[in-house]
């Protein structure tokens, strides 16, 4: 679909017979709209409110609200969380879609199930399950207390709710490509005597490159902006446990509207740039994944 | 029959292997956690937490919410599925890439950015409250954040199955004299609803444990503005884990609900299709 370009699109429009009366024109007119109006005020009003606010006090002041010490530690903890998290996702994901992909076996379909589960739960039991675990009155709060090792509102429960939330989109992205593409030049490589390694990172992972860099670029946006879950694991520690989306929340219910928005912006230029390579890979491909 | 069908290929055990213990250890022993520590609280307290009053509200409210959200989501992602699917006009492929954007947004970004649009003094705001419409603060401005974070599930959803329906039968059925409202129904509305229906679900899914972007606008009074997710931070910030995991565990079986109607939802949608090219 989006790999073709407009013109063959607007030809296949063109060609469409009976079309071209006044009804036609008004139901277009209408169409188009409405979408855009809907879009306007739900998505593009917001969308501009972020850069508007952030840049209304000049750019002095944008750029002012990185230099305290506690936004720039929020921005060190979200990068170091998705430093960790998004790698064990990518090879999770590649794990997952080779066995899923490439193999036929029983509960497949119950197995995918189960990998998709994350996006069904709710952002706060995301969190809320490893509090149950590793809290101060959890399954192993005491003997994690007893050997003075923090979990929870530390670094490790920031990066294990990340884990969880983001833990499907790798996977879902490279199933159905993989799925798409068959086995058959695998087979042939294998048959040719390379080992599977090999076959793997000759064969496959060419094939599979683009579908990767979109579930590891999502899950990196989803990573970076995670907040319910990491709400419930962080603590809110400024300038120790506080990730970015948490920071936010400070700055803003301090009615610090400037600096709130000014890091909103940062996460929004991610949300973009994360858009943009996506439309990228879709043309490049000429594939778009059916959710 | 065995377990695996046999293959050429290496690597199944490796990878099968790895999928299931990081899934284990991630995912699934977590969520038993949940549900063992809500066995073991005692069963009056967890009726006491499922059932208070505070609960029962915001069942209502985070139910209500998202089916109109999912609803508003499933009329107007319709229209912009149709718009972009059917329509070429320029920035089209433009719009087309930014439907995706409440699913790369970060949540706290998209519910500050709601809320200073919509509060008394915002952009839309400003006009609305002359009317005596308040949409921050109240369970309006909760049903617009949920719309916004479900609207790209509809839209998918919708838009290759509208790209399937089959023009020829349209046109033919116009030839034949068929009206715009009767082509729309017998031909279009088939095709699609098992996807509409699929991006409804999901959007209402969503909706219901959202947190990050509803606490913004939500104003978060007792009774009145408080969705459940909020309710289960609180308890747990009052240490009530037993209580907090309940309330968890009650989200989690609609949860469950949720992804094994999706899923006969999408089977429906793969039967209808194979049905209509045989």
């Amino acid at each position: 679909m989006a790999g073709h370009g407009s013109s063959a699109h607007a030809a296949e429009l063109a060609s469409r017979p009976g079309r071209d009366g006044l009804m036609s024109a008004l139901a277009r007119w209408a169409f188009i709209s409405v979408s855009l109006a809907f879009l306007a005020a739900l998505l593009f009003a917001p969308l501009a409110t972020v850069f508007v606010t952030a840049f209304s006090r000049g750019l002095g002041d944008y750029f002012a609200s990185f230099s305290d010490s506690d936004t720039a530690a929020a921005i060190k903890l979200t990068l170091i969380t998705a430093a960790i998290v998004v790698p064990l996702n990518t090879i999770f994901g590649l794990a997952a879609s080779w066995a899923i992909a490439k193999f036929d076996f029983k509960g497949k379909s119950f197995l995918i199930t189960l990998i998709d589960l994350p996006i069904a739960v709710s952002p706060v039991i995301s969190g809320l399950v490893y509090v149950l675990l590793f809290g101060l009155q959890g399954w192993f709060g005491a003997w994690l207390q007893e050997h003075d090792i923090s979990i929870i509102f530390a670094l490790p429960g920031i990066v294990l709710a990340t884990l969880f939330v983001t833990f499907p989109y790798v996977a879902r992205e490279l199933i159905p490509l993989m799925e798409q593409l068959g086995n058959d030049e695998e087979e042939a490589a294998i048959t040719l005597g390379a080992g599977g390694w090999m076959t793997f990172f000759r064969v496959t992972l060419p094939k599979i490159r683009w579908g990767l860099v979109y579930g590891v670029i999502l899950c990196n946006a989803r990573a970076m902006g995670e907040f319910g879950a990491v709400s419930v694991v962080s603590g809110h520690i400024r300038g120790l446990t506080n990730t970015m989306p948490l920071h936010i929340e400070i700055l803003y219910n301090e009615y610090a509207f400037v600096s709130a928005f000014a890091v909103a912006s940062l996460l929004t230029l991610l949300a973009v740039v994360t858009l943009v390579i996506k439309t990228l890979v879709e043309w490049r491909t000429g594939y778009r994944r059916r959710r | 029959m065995a377990f695996r069908q046999p293959s050429i290929l290496p690597g199944f055990g490796l990878t099968f292997g790895f999928t299931t213990f990081f899934l284990g250890a991630i995912v699934l022993l977590p969520l038993t956690a949940l549900v063992v520590r809500t066995a073991m609280t005692d069963w009056n307290h967890v009726l006491e937490v499922v059932f208070s009053a505070r609960a029962l509200a915001s069942y209502r409210l985070s139910f209500g919410a998202s089916l109109l959200a999912a609803s508003i989501n499933a009329v107007f992602g319709f229209i912009i599925a149709w718009t972009l699917v059917r329509y070429d006009f320029p920035g089209r492929k433009i719009i087309d890439a930014l439907i995706d954007m409440p699913f790369a947004l970060p949540t706290a970004v998209s519910g500050i950015a709601l809320t200073a649009v919509f509060a008394h003094n915002g952009w839309f705001g400003q006009y609305l409250e002359p009317f005596g419409i308040k949409i921050a603060y109240t369970w309006i401005g909760i049903v617009i954040a949920l719309t916004l974070i479900g609207l790209p599930f509809v839209v998918r959803s919708v838009q290759p199955a509208l790209a399937e329906v089959q023009r020829d039968l349209e046109d033919a059925a116009e030839t034949l004299g068929a009206g715009r409202f009767y082509v729309f129904r017998r031909i279009i509305l088939p095709t699609v609803l098992p996807a509409l229906a699929t991006g409804f679900t999901m959007a209402f899914a969503r909706a219901v444990g959202e947190y990050g972007s509803v606490i913004f606008i939500a104003g978060n009074l007792p009774l009145k503005t408080e969705i459940t997710p909020l309710l289960i931070v609180i308890r747990l910030e009052e240490f009530d884990y037993g209580g907090a995991a309940a309330l968890g565990f009650v989200m989690l079986l609609i949860s469950f609900v949720m992804l094994l109607t999706i899923n006969l939802l999408q089977a429906w949608g793969r039967r209808r299709l194979v049905g209509d090219r045989r």
